[in-house]
């Protein structure tokens, strides 16, 4: 049954990566195009987590943990360079 | 592994597929950049969140122990989307200076902070503030 509950999560995943990606292309702003790629992470870390779950291993949780506070920080230092012209000052 | 803890981690994993699409939906159909916010960072994070549950679950199954690191992805996850819908949308604001009429009333003497500088003499209060703490 878990089997079944995963193809339908990778299908899930996978359908909103494919419309993330079309808000990327498309995206009107530069903000639009930010939060796209900030969402396509957020996406990234479950399809991890659905396939630690496939695979019956725990070696990619530290994989997420690393792709959560890198989108995290990318995200925060592209706005900060909106907002501010330079990301550290 | 009993069949109840299987039954919820497939309903737990097939729930977090269903907020992920509905986050990215969202993103795709809704008409401007501050309604768009809401849809990625609130039912995206959930969906995330059902996908880890179901994981803490199915290793507790079949490990017998808990496992932290999920709980660690979670709560960072739940930290972090707020701050960043913050970010963008004040990065927004920043970009499209022709969005300040429609943005509602603060009820406050001072406007936005995007786009109003502090009140005269708020920065100077609080300098004083401190001093005055300071000779305490």
């Amino acid at each position: 049954m878990i089997g079944y509950a995963l193809t339908f999560g990778f299908f899930a995943v996978c359908l909103a990566l494919m419309l993330n990606l079309w808000r990327l292309v498309q995206g009107p702003t530069l903000m639009d195009r930010v939060l796209a790629v900030d969402t396509m992470m957020i996406n990234a870390i479950a399809l991890i987590i659905l396939y630690g779950i496939q695979q019956q291993t725990t070696l990619y949780f530290e994989a997420a943990l690393l792709l959560a506070m890198f989108g995290f920080i990318s995200t925060v230092a592209y706005c900060r360079f909106v907002l501010r012209g330079d990301v550290i000052e | 592994m009993a069949f109840w803890l299987e039954l919820v981690i497939s309903l737990l994993i097939v729930v977090g597929g269903c907020f992920v699409i509905v986050g990215s939906v969202g993103l795709v159909k809704l008409p401007d950049l501050m309604s768009r916010l809401h849809a990625p960072t609130k039912a995206t994070t959930l969906g995330v969140g059902g996908a880890l549950v179901a994981s803490m679950l199915y290793f507790w199954g079949i490990e017998g122990k808990v496992s932290i690191h999920e709980v660690l992805i979670t709560a960072f996850l739940f930290l972090t989307a707020p701050v960043t819908a913050h970010f963008v949308a004040k990065a927004y604001l920043h970009q499209h200076p022709e969005k300040k009429p429609e943005l509602p009333p603060t009820g406050r003497p001072y406007g936005w902070s995007t786009y109003d500088a502090p009140p005269d003499g708020a920065a100077g209060q609080a300098a004083n503030g401190e001093e005055a703490e300071r000779k305490d």
